[in-house]
C-alpha cells in the first residue's frame, strides 16, 4: 500500500491511497459536517455539506466522497465554504415542515443539530414546499415523506443491509421521493418492517408506530390486569436514554421503573426464551432423528419471518414452528398465568417490551390472536417508546432501587439473556440440544466460535459423534449469501440462526439511538459489541445458564405443558407461516 | 413456487430471457421498458412488476427508473399524442404561448389527458427542426411555425380525422 | 473514481466522435491548423431564434458571433436590432450585443460567462425579454434535475420561484442578491455539470441585463410585454366593433359590453391569459 501525502488546513498529512479527504480530516480532528454520510453504508455523496475547497479545483469538492491525491492542498474551512453549508442546510429546511417542536426527533435530529452549528439562523429562500401525505398503513412504522431530506440512508440500508431493496428513489427533482414501488403502502409492499430505516435516519420520515397511548390507557383502566414482558435486549440499552454508556446492564433499575408505572405483573422473555430452546431443541433432535426439513432455520426475529414469507417461501418448511419467545410469553399470561391467578384472560392486558418494530406486525398476526380482538399481545413498545414513558412519568430512573422480576414467568437462564445478540439463540440452543442429544453435561459451555458481532458465521460443533454444522446470519443480505448455498448444495447446514437486524436483537430497529460525535450511528459494531457485551456479562453472573436447567421451566412442563413438542406445547407454543405477497426479488 | 402469472407478450418474454444470459442482465432494464411501453403504450404496474421478477431487478428500482425518465409514461396516452416543442428556439419564437392555447382549447394541463381520451398534451425537449420553430407534432404529423390562433384550428381537423377515419 | 462496471468509460457527444476519424486520417497537425491557440478545430453551432438562416453552422473555432450571425445567419429578421446571444443551451449565459465581436472558442465564452455547452446559439431581438429567458432556462434545468444531490434539486427550484416572482410583479430588489447567492452555491457544490453550470443563465443575465431585471421589479413593468403578468390589456373604443369574440372567449367572462358596441375589460378580474389580445381581428386590443 502506497502513502499519499497532503495538507489540510495547512497540517501536512500521510495517508493510505484512497483514503478520502473526510477519513483524513477526521483523524487530524478537522471535522467537516457531514449529512448523508454513513460509514457502513455506502458513499452517497448527495447532500453536499461537507464540500471543502481544493486548491487549484473551480468548485468545492465534497470530502466524504474524494480521495486524496498526492499534493492535494484542501482547506476545510473558509467564510464561503461556510456559507455554502449554511444556504445548502437552509434549502433543507425550506422544504421540511416546521414542526420541530412536536416532533418525535425534537432533540436528537442530526438535520437540527446541523443547523443550529452550522449557523443557520434565517430563511432567505423560502416558497413552497413539497407535499405529501404521511403514510401510516403498517403496524410498525410511519413514513413521513414531508420530513425526507432524500439523503437515502433507508434506500442504503434496505438495499444493502437488508437486501429488501423496497425503498428506492422515485421520481425526479423537486418532486423526488423515497418509497416502495409504485408508491405503494407499506403494507402492501415487500418491507419486512425491522425497522432500520428508522435507525438511520436523520430526521423523522420514519418513525415506530406509536403505542404508548394504548399503553396509558390501559395502566389507567382499573378493570384491566396489566402485565409486562421486557425483551432481553432492553436491559442492555435502556440506560442509554439517561445517557449511560451502551452496554451497561440496566435489568433492576428497569424493572422497578415498570412497576412505577403500575404495571400489575413484570416478566421477563427471557424466560420465554429458555422455552424456545426446550422447544426448538426437541424440534431439532426430532428433525436430525428422521433426516427430515433440515437445516432448522430459527423463528424469533418477525422481521426475518416475514422476509421469509416474501422473498423465500421455499425455505418455509424449514423454519422451526417455535413461536417467537415474546408470543410464547404472552401466549402462557393469557393461559398458564390467567390459570394460577384466576383471572379472566380478557381483562389480562399484556405490553411486550421489544427492541424491534416488526414486533408490533407480529403482535398483530392473524395466528397470535386468542381469540377475535382477542391478542395474545396487546401493545409492544419500543424501547425508545418506554425510555420516553418513562421520563414522561416524572421517574428518576438513574436514582433508582433494582427491582426483580416476578416468578414463574421472570425467572431465566443465562441462555434465554444472550437471545438478544446474534449467535445468541445458537448458542443457547446448542447448551441444550448438546445435552439432550449425548445425555453428558457440556463441557464448554461458551460457544465462542458462534459468537461475533460479523453478519455471518458457520462452524462445526461437535456433538457426541455428530458433526453439527451450524451457521448465523444477522443482516438478511448475509441470511441471503446462506440460504442461496443451502439451496444450490454447496453446503450441508444442520441449524442456522438468523436475526433480521445487524447485529441480532440488540442493534434491533427499536433501540435507542445513540451518538458517536454528532451523529446517530446505529451500524456502529463497537455500540453492538457493548451492547452485546452486557448480555453475555449478564449470562456469565447467572448460577443457572442452560435452558433445560431452569426450575420453573421444569415446573410448567410438569404442571401445564407436558414435554416439549406435546400436543398442548404444540397447539399454545408453535405457530406456521405462508408465502406472502407482492413476492421479494432475491 | 414462482406463482406470478405473466402477461407480457411472448417476444417480450424472450427478449428477457435472452438478456438473463447475457453480461449485467440488469442493465437491459431500460431497453425492455422501451419494448414494453412501445408494445402497450404506457407501462402498467403489472407489467412492471412482471419486469422485474423476469429480470430479477427490485420492483422498486424498476418504478425509479420508469418514473425517472420523462419518456416513459405510466397512464394511456390519448388518441393524439401533442407534443409541443419546448426547446429555446421554439420558446423564443413563442411556444410558451402556443402551449398555453393548447391547455385553454383542451381544459387539460401539460402531461395530461383529455377526459374523452381524445388528446394528451406533452411537451418535449429540442426536435431538431428549429427552422420551423415554434413545432408541434402530433403523431407523426409536424406542424411548423405554429400560431396561439391556430390551435382550434388544427384541432378541429384532428378532431374530423378522427370522424372519418 | 470508476466507469461503467468498474471499467474505463468514455461518454463523448456525437460531435466529438465524428471528429475521431478526420482526425485519424489527416493527423492531429492538420486539425490543429484550424482554430484558436486552446480551441482547435472547428465548431458546429445551432444557430436559431430570430435570425434569417436558421440551422447548423460549421465555422472554424474563433470566428466571431458578428460573423456567424450576420455573415452566415443573414442578419435579423425584419432587421430587428440585436439584443443577446444565448449559447451553450440551457446551462450557458446570455451575450450582450456589445460582446459579439469576441472571437468564439471555449475560453472566451468562459470568460464572459458563458460556455460552448452544447453548440446552441439562439439569436434574441429587441422584442425577447431577458428575465423571462432565463426563467425559461431555470425551467428546463428544474425538470431536468435528477433530484439526487441538493443544491441543484432544492435550489434551481427556488431560483425559478424567485424569477417567477419578478415576472409576476411581486419580485423585491433583495431577490436579485438571493439569485446570486444561491446560484453561486449551486454552482460550487453540485454534483455534476448540469448543477455546476444551471445558474449561468441567470448570472450572466444579471451581470449584463441587470437593469431589465429591475425595471421588472421596480416599476413593475416588462419592457417587451413578455411576461404576461405584467401587461395591461385594455380595448380601444375607436376600433371596437363590438363583435363580441373577444367576450366569448375570456376564460374569466371579464369583458364586458352590448353587441356591436365597444367592449370594456374589467382589469381587476383579468388574468392576462392574452386571449382576447391574440383572437381580436380588429388589432383593438392594446397590451401595455
Amino acid at each position: 500500500m502506497k502513502y499519499i501525502n497532503a495538507t489540510i488546513d495547512g497540517m501536512p498529512v500521510s495517508v493510505l491511497e484512497g483514503t478520502t479527504i473526510m477519513e483524513a480530516a477526521d483523524k487530524i480532528g478537522a471535522h467537516v459536517p457531514r449529512l448523508c454520510y454513513h460509514p457502513f453504508l455506502s458513499t452517497e455523496g448527495a447532500c453536499r455539506i461537507c464540500v471543502v475547497e481544493v486548491e487549484g479545483m473551480r468548485n468545492y469538492l465534497p470530502a466524504c466522497a474524494t480521495a486524496i491525491t498526492e499534493g492535494m492542498n484542501i482547506k476545510t474551512n473558509s467564510p464561503q465554504i461556510r456559507q455554502t453549508r449554511r444556504d445548502l442546510v437552509e434549502l433543507l429546511l425550506d422544504n421540511h415542515p416546521k414542526s420541530c417542536l412536536t416532533c418525535d426527533r425534537d432533540g436528537n435530529c442530526e438535520l437540527q443539530n446541523l443547523a443550529y452549528k452550522l449557523g443557520v439562523r434565517e430563511r432567505l429562500f423560502e416558497g413552497d414546499r413539497k407535499r405529501h401525505p404521511i403514510e401510516d398503513s403498517s403496524v410498525s412504522l410511519i413514513r413521513d415523506a414531508e420530513k425526507c431530506i432524500l439523503c437515502r440512508r433507508c434506500v442504503r440500508v434496505c438495499s444493502e443491509i437488508q437486501g429488501v431493496h423496497n425503498l428506492s428513489q422515485l421520481y425526479r427533482g423537486f418532486d423526488t421521493v423515497v418509497a416502495p414501488a409504485f408508491e405503494a403502502p407499506m403494507d402492501d409492499s415487500v418491507c419486512i418492517k425491522c425497522g432500520q430505516c428508522i435507525n438511520v435516519c436523520p430526521t423523522a420520515a420514519f418513525i415506530e408506530q406509536d403505542a404508548t397511548e394504548l399503553v396509558w390507557a390501559a395502566l389507567d383502566n382499573p378493570d384491566l390486569h396489566v402485565v409486562v414482558q421486557t425483551a432481553p435486549a432492553i436491559r442492555a440499552a435502556i440506560g442509554e436514554g439517561w445517557n449511560l454508556p451502551p452496554g451497561t446492564p440496566s435489568t433492576g433499575k428497569m424493572i422497578t421503573a415498570l412497576r412505577r408505572l403500575g404495571f400489575d405483573g413484570v416478566f421477563d422473555t427471557d424466560f420465554a426464551a429458555d422455552l424456545t430452546i426446550m422447544e426448538e431443541s426437541h424440534e431439532f433432535i426430532e428433525r436430525v432423528k428422521k433426516g427430515e426439513k433440515l437445516p432448522l432455520i430459527t423463528s424469533c426475529s418477525p422481521g426475518w419471518i416475514k422476509f421469509l414469507e416474501h422473498f423465500y417461501p421455499e425455505f418455509i418448511p424449514n423454519a422451526s414452528s417455535c413461536k417467537s419467545p415474546m408470543q410464547m410469553e404472552s401466549t402462557l399470561l393469557k393461559t398458564y398465568y390467567a390459570e394460577k391467578m384466576g383471572i379472566d384472560p380478557e381483562k389480562i392486558f399484556v405490553v411486550a417490551v421489544m427492541p424491534c418494530v416488526a414486533k408490533k406486525y407480529e403482535a398483530r398476526r392473524p395466528e397470535h390472536y386468542l381469540k377475535e380482538n382477542v391478542p395474545h399481545t396487546d401493545a409492544v413498545l419500543t424501547t425508545r417508546e418506554l425510555i420516553w414513558m418513562i421520563k414522561a412519568y416524572g421517574i428518576d430512573f438513574l436514582n433508582l432501587p433494582d427491582g426483580e422480576f416476578d416468578n414463574p414467568l421472570g425467572f431465566s437462564t443465562g441462555a434465554g439473556v444472550i437471545f438478544g445478540s446474534t449467535g445468541g439463540v445458537m448458542e443457547a440452543a446448542l447448551r441444550t440440544a448438546y445435552e439432550m442429544i449425548t445425555g453428558e453435561p457440556v463441557k464448554e459451555l461458551e460457544f465462542t466460535d458462534v459468537r461475533a458481532v460479523e453478519g455471518l458465521r458457520e462452524a462445526t460443533i461437535k456433538v457426541g459423534d455428530l458433526d453439527v454444522n451450524v451457521a448465523v446470519a444477522n443482516g438478511l443480505n448475509n441470511a441471503k449469501t446462506i440460504l442461496e448455498k443451502v439451496k444450490s448444495g454447496e453446503k450441508q447446514f444442520h441449524l442456522i440462526e438468523i436475526m433480521a437486524c445487524p447485529g441480532g436483537c440488540v442493534a434491533g430497529g427499536g433501540q435507542p439511538l445513540v451518538y458517536a460525535g454528532d451523529y446517530v450511528y446505529p451500524l456502529y459494531p463497537e455500540l453492538i459489541r457493548k451492547r452485546q457485551g452486557a448480555l453475555y456479562t449478564i449470562d456469565e453472573r447467572k448460577e443457572i445458564r442452560k435452558s433445560h436447567d431452569n426450575p420453573y421451566i421444569k415446573e410448567i412442563y410438569k404442571e401445564f405443558l407436558g414435554k416439549p413438542g406435546s400436543e398442548k406445547a404444540h397447539h399454545l407454543l408453535h405457530t406456521h407461516y405462508e408465502a406472502k405477497l407482492p413476492r421479494g426479488i432475491k | 413456487m414462482e406463482q406470478t402469472t405473466y402477461t407480457l407478450d411472448q417476444d417480450i418474454q424472450d427478449f428477457i430471457s435472452n438478456c438473463m444470459t447475457l453480461e449485467h442482465p440488469e442493465s437491459y432494464l431500460i431497453a425492455v421498458l422501451h419494448k414494453v411501453q412501445g408494445r402497450y403504450g404506457y407501462l402498467s404496474e403489472k407489467h412492471m412488476d412482471e419486469v422485474a421478477h423476469l429480470l430479477q431487478v427490485p420492483t422498486s428500482t424498476v418504478f425509479g427508473v420508469a418514473t425517472f425518465y420523462h419518456f416513459f409514461r405510466l397512464k394511456p396516452a390519448g388518441k393524439f399524442k401533442i407534443s409541443i416543442c419546448l426547446g429555446t428556439a421554439c420558446f423564443v419564437k413563442g411556444a410558451d404561448l402556443v402551449l398555453d392555447a393548447f391547455k385553454t382549447e383542451l381544459g387539460c394541463s401539460l402531461g395530461d389527458t383529455t377526459s374523452d381520451g381524445m388528446f394528451s398534451l406533452e411537451g418535449t425537449r429540442c426536435l431538431g427542426v428549429c427552422a420551423l420553430a415554434p413545432v408541434v407534432t402530433i403523431n407523426e404529423q409536424v406542424f411548423g411555425n405554429v400560431k396561439p390562433t391556430q390551435v382550434s384550428e388544427i384541432l378541429n381537423k384532428m378532431k374530423e380525422a378522427k370522424v372519418e377515419a | 473514481m470508476k466507469g461503467l462496471w468498474g471499467h474505463p468509460t468514455c461518454i463523448n457527444n456525437v460531435e466529438t466522435w465524428a471528429n475521431v476519424p478526420a482526425i485519424m486520417l489527416y493527423g492531429a497537425d492538420w486539425f490543429s491548423r484550424i482554430g484558436t491557440s486552446n480551441s482547435k478545430g472547428t465548431k458546429v453551432f445551432a444557430l436559431a431564434g430570430k435570425v434569417k438562416n436558421t440551422g447548423l453552422v460549421e465555422v472554424p473555432m474563433g470566428t466571431s458571433l458578428r460573423e456567424i450571425i450576420y455573415d452566415i445567419g443573414g442578419g435579423l429578421i425584419d432587421g430587428k436590432q440585436l439584443k443577446a446571444v444565448q449559447t451553450g443551451g440551457p446551462s450557458g449565459g446570455c451575450i450582450p450585443f456589445d460582446k459579439i465581436d469576441i472571437p468564439v472558442d471555449y475560453d472566451n465564452l468562459r470568460s464572459i460567462g458563458s460556455m460552448m455547452g452544447s453548440g446552441g446559439m439562439i439569436v434574441l431581438d429587441e422584442s425577447d425579454c431577458i428575465v423571462s429567458t432565463t426563467k425559461f432556462f431555470l425551467e428546463f434545468t428544474k425538470d431536468e434535475s435528477c433530484g439526487k444531490c441538493l443544491p441543484c434539486r432544492e435550489g434551481t427550484y427556488r431560483m425559478l420561484e424567485i424569477l417567477e416572482r419578478i415576472t409576476s410583479g411581486h419580485g423585491e430588489m433583495e431577490d436579485l442578491d438571493k439569485l446570486e447567492r444561491l446560484g453561486n452555491a449551486i454552482v460550487k457544490s453540485s454534483l455534476c455539470g448540469l448543477g455546476m453550470s444551471a445558474p449561468n443563465p441567470v448570472l450572466s443575465a444579471l451581470k449584463y441585463f441587470r437593469e431589465e431585471f429591475e425595471i421588472h421589479i421596480k416599476e413593475k413593468r416588462c419592457p417587451t410585454q413578455r411576461c404576461t403578468q405584467l401587461v395591461t390589456f385594455t380595448i380601444i373604443p375607436e376600433k371596437c366593433t363590438g363583435c363580441t369574440l373577444c367576450a366569448r372567449r375570456c376564460p374569466v367572462s371579464c369583458i364586458r359590453g352590448f353587441n356591436k358596441k365597444p367592449h370594456e375589460i374589467m382589469q381587476e378580474y383579468c388574468i392576462k391569459c392574452g386571449e382576447c389580445y391574440n383572437v381580436c381581428k380588429f388589432d383593438a386590443i392594446e397590451k401595455i
